[in-house]
């Protein structure tokens, strides 16, 4: 096994406490790694924590605790010009295309700016890199005289690809990249991200809500809900043997495009689990395990690569044991 | 109950006329659940507010050919007339619940002026209809939240608050413009089944408008694909997802991401 | 069928710029070659006092036989250059100021704008008349004091959308790319903001022209001979009956200009669509 790229360990971030609400655990002890050239995706609801994780990885985020160390390099203890500068091998795609490129700058401009930042090419040469960023993106290096709003959803979000890969990055996160676009330019999107991860070895955090696209992307699956990971494993496994009731009650809810399953579907009745309901809970877990005895963590291998958390687990609710 | 001859809407902007819908037809019958499904531009949202006779934000637009509804030319209304309709024979639920309701406004009180306004009740019989809407729509302890403001509901319950107001004067046809869109994926379910359940429960036909076919998929017996403002293709669900003819049809079905697709490498 | 509010407002928001520049370029002409056009030198008394329009003074003359065109071409020289300046120094600390609090937030954003509450809590022209009193009516003093009490009111005006611009999408996205804060609060928030400044401003300018020349009015503005629309006023008052236009006359100077910049500022609010978002 590789070491990995990015290793993620108890991560944490808590929202100070405002106008009289209690302060909120955004992120709570996330730990995960991501292999050089692999894609993991990070699913969840709205709310669940997973922008604030992807934020909080990227140093835009000030974290509470935890460590996040990229190429071996420790993130959170570097001074802010040392982050500026690893900002070079860590990129960040953002889901709105419409609304992640300065209104008042050209293409070319927007392009260059990351390369001048980090001088990653001597001057004379940024047009050169500008083009060539353009056409790895799949689109015509004569419109870089362009502004943004001249361009459509979808080749914003590749110009704003482009903008990412400007300087060369090991590794970039990927917030809802597709999920302001159409169906048809989503999976244009999609494919790009993959030509570009087996061109250029990324790695990618995936983050979506829809699972179907995290399904086409991603090696490695992480759920999330509450600020926590309740299930990780592989793609595959997490699919198609999910273990949290949480994880089975997001990938029930998502719509089968076939008329006759959906409608079955549809009509069939619905528990509203509260998932809730057994947080905090002390003495034994839901496996059968006291965690505040020998203060072991909430995690538990159900398979190779594959482990769940014993927290939210509605109450009655227990893992099958096969 | 709804035929739709001809037609078309025209944007003018700075003296340029724009075609966004280029002479449609189309039928919905009493009761029925019919999906118009395209992408953005396509004119699908246009051709649902064209029912409603609204124009989009912010932009003049010039409606041509004629919507019968009921067998009266809804084109040809005063506004005054076309008042009494809106809201009380046709409703429309749109795809971001914030923005349609009234942020100081308490959400019974919207729910309450709609129902003094078309079905003329008294204000205590109006709030007690309201308290039932808000329960018919799963909004717990109705009573209470009936004083809330918008602000104070997640934004799948705002939009629970948004088909409650809809369906409160019994409309015979609700328009949905991407109701989910903007919503997780498990408060996606729970609003088509509620969809679902109200258009049994109070018979009324529903016009669904979405991007995507897995939204639409259990959600009605006949769909509309619309691309450039014209329709390419429409029938019943089933047979169109199994055999589509259009090539626009074949390319869009074949972009929607499916749960058990795998990564390829 | 359906009305159009739209384009409708931005084609008015065309016209009322225009008329406002047109307006404008009448004071920047005053402005700049005030003496050479106006026929009379401003000092220059005639034995003809508080007469009526004739064909040698257009408007009349004041008191002491000066001619009234001449002292309000060149008096409105003394008002327009002083509000200009002293709104371009507001402005610029104004920028640098609400810049700087807005996008730095926390620590630095409670203090400076504690410090400019304490400017902003009294009234305008109290300020004004006090500062002026103390350190004297010259023009430098006039335009600092007005440029100091403005300059609380124009870094609100940059701060308000600074606080939101600094959250927007493409801010972020430069950050994640490693682009300087120093960078980002130029390049990336500063563009995003102009509108709004530009509408305040106007509305100031127009403002201060009548601080500007209540002030004269007072005699706290610069110091005679100089005419200025203030002090012409305040002279012309006791003579009101005798000859009108004495008093008429910088009225109409003084409503003029400021209509000029409230034409533009609302122009340019329906233009740029400042406040509709």
């Amino acid at each position: 096994m590789t070491a990995p790229l990015l290793q993620v360990r108890d991560l944490s971030v808590v929202f100070p406490p405002r106008r009289g609400r209690p302060p909120v655990r955004a992120v709570d002890r996330v730990s995960f790694d991501i292999e050089p050239g692999r894609t993991v995706g990070l699913v969840g609801e709205s709310g669940s924590g997973k922008t604030t994780t992807g934020r909080a990885i990227l140093q835009l985020q000030p974290i509470t605790g935890g460590s996040v160390s990229l190429l071996g390099r420790e993130l959170t203890t570097m001074s802010r010009a040392d982050v500026r500068a690893m900002r070079r091998h860590m990129q960040f795609v953002l889901q709105n295309p419409y609304s992640s490129l300065h209104p008042r700058m050209r293409v070319a401009d927007i392009l260059a700016e990351p390369l001048k930042v980090h001088r990653s090419v001597a001057k004379a040469e940024i047009p050169d890199r500008v083009a060539e960023l353009m056409r790895l993106v799949n689109m015509d290096p004569a419109v870089v005289k362009r502004y943004p709003h001249e361009f459509s959803g979808g080749q914003r979000q590749r110009i704003v690809i482009a903008r990412a890969l400007a300087v060369n990055p090991d590794f970039v996160v990927c917030d809802e990249p597709v999920s302001a676009l159409d169906v048809r330019t989503q999976k244009q999107i999609v494919d790009l991200l993959h030509d570009l991860q087996t061109k250029l070895k990324l790695s990618y955090l995936f983050i979506a809500h829809d699972l179907a696209i995290v399904r086409a992307v991603a090696h490695r699956v992480a759920v999330m809900y509450g600020g926590r990971i309740v299930e990780l494993g592989d793609a595959d496994d997490v699919y198609e043997n999910p273990v949290h009731p949480y994880t089975k009650n997001l990938l029930e809810a998502v719509p089968i495009p076939d008329p006759a399953r959906q409608r079955a579907k549809l009509a069939a009745a619905t528990p509203d689990p509260n998932f809730r309901g057994r947080d905090g809970e002390t003495g034994k877990c839901v496996f059968g395990h006291d965690h505040s005895a020998d203060h072991s963590p909430e995690w538990h291998e159900v398979g190779p690569n594959h482990a769940v958390s014993c927290k939210f687990w509605p109450p009655g609710v227990t893992p099958l044991r096969s | 109950m709804l035929e739709v001859r001809d037609l078309t809407a025209e944007f003018i902007r700075e003296g340029e006329v724009l075609r966004v819908v280029q002479r449609i037809g189309f039928d919905i019958a009493a009761g029925e659940a019919v999906g118009f499904v395209g992408e953005s531009g396509s004119g699908k949202s246009v051709t649902a507010r064209a029912v409603m006779r609204l124009a989009p934000e912010g932009s003049s637009i010039r409606w041509g050919g004629r919507i019968l509804f009921k067998g009266q030319d809804l084109l040809a209304l005063s506004e005054r007339e076309m008042t009494d309709v809106r809201g009380r024979r046709i409703a429309m639920v749109f795809q971001d619940p914030m923005a349609s309701l009234n942020p100081v406004m308490t959400v019974g009180q919207q729910i309450d002026d709609m129902l003094m306004r078309h079905m003329s009740l008294s204000g205590a019989q109006a709030r007690k209809r309201t308290v039932e809407l808000l329960g018919l729509v799963g909004i717990r302890d109705p009573e209470h939240r009936a004083d809330d403001y918008p602000h104070q509901f997640s934004g799948g319950m705002r939009q629970r608050v948004l088909i409650a107001i809809a369906v409160s004067c019994e409309p015979d046809l609700l328009i949905a413009d991407e109701p989910t869109t903007a919503l997780d994926v498990t408060v996606q379910a729970q609003i088509l089944r509620l969809l679902m359940r109200l258009r049994r429960e109070l018979g009324m036909a529903l016009m669904l408008i979405t991007h995507d076919f897995g939204v639409i998929a259990g959600m009605v017996e006949r769909v509309y694909v619309m691309n450039n403002g014209e329709i390419v293709e429409s029938g019943a669900i089933d047979t169109l997802f199994a055999a589509p003819k259009h090539p626009y049809t074949q390319a869009l079905l074949a972009a929607v991401p499916r749960i058990g697709t795998r990564r390829s490498a | 069928m359906s009305d159009a509010p739209a384009p409708k407002k931005h084609h008015r928001g065309q016209t009322m710029v225009f008329i406002g520049l047109a307006m404008l370029a009448v004071l920047l002409l005053i402005v700049v070659f005030g003496p050479s056009i106006a026929p009379y030198s401003p000092s220059k008394t005639s034995p003809n006092s508080l007469d009526g329009p004739t064909a040698m003074h257009w408007l009349g003359t004041d008191s002491i036989g000066r001619d009234l065109l001449s002292r309000l071409i060149v008096g409105g020289r003394g008002t327009l250059f002083i509000t200009f300046v002293a709104v371009a120094l507001a402005l610029a600390a104004g920028l640098v100021l609400g810049l700087t609090s807005g996008y730095m937030g926390g620590k630095v954003d409670l203090i400076v704008m504690r410090i400019l509450d304490v400017i902003f809590a009294f009234p305008v022209f109290l300020l004004a008349i006090a500062v002026v009193a103390a350190l004297g009516p010259t023009v430098r003093n006039l335009i600092l004091t007005i440029a100091i009490v403005y300059t609380p009111a124009m870094a609100r005006v940059v701060r308000g959308p600074v606080l939101s611009v600094k959250r927007w999408d493409h801010v972020e996205a430069a950050r994640s790319v490693g682009v300087g804060e120093f960078a980002i609060a130029i390049r990336h928030v500063l563009p995003m903001v102009i509108s709004p400044i530009l509408v305040q401003t106007s509305l100031i300018l127009a403002n201060t022209i009548f601080t500007v020349t209540a002030l004269s009015f007072l005699g706290l503005g610069p110091p005679p001979p100089d005419p200025n629309w203030g002090s012409m006023l305040a002279e012309a008052r006791q003579f009101m009956e005798l000859a009108p236009l004495t008093v008429i006359g910088p009225a109409v100077a003084i409503i003029f200009a400021s209509l000029t910049f409230i034409v533009l500022a609302n122009g340019l609010r329906e233009l740029l669509d400042v406040g509709s978002r």
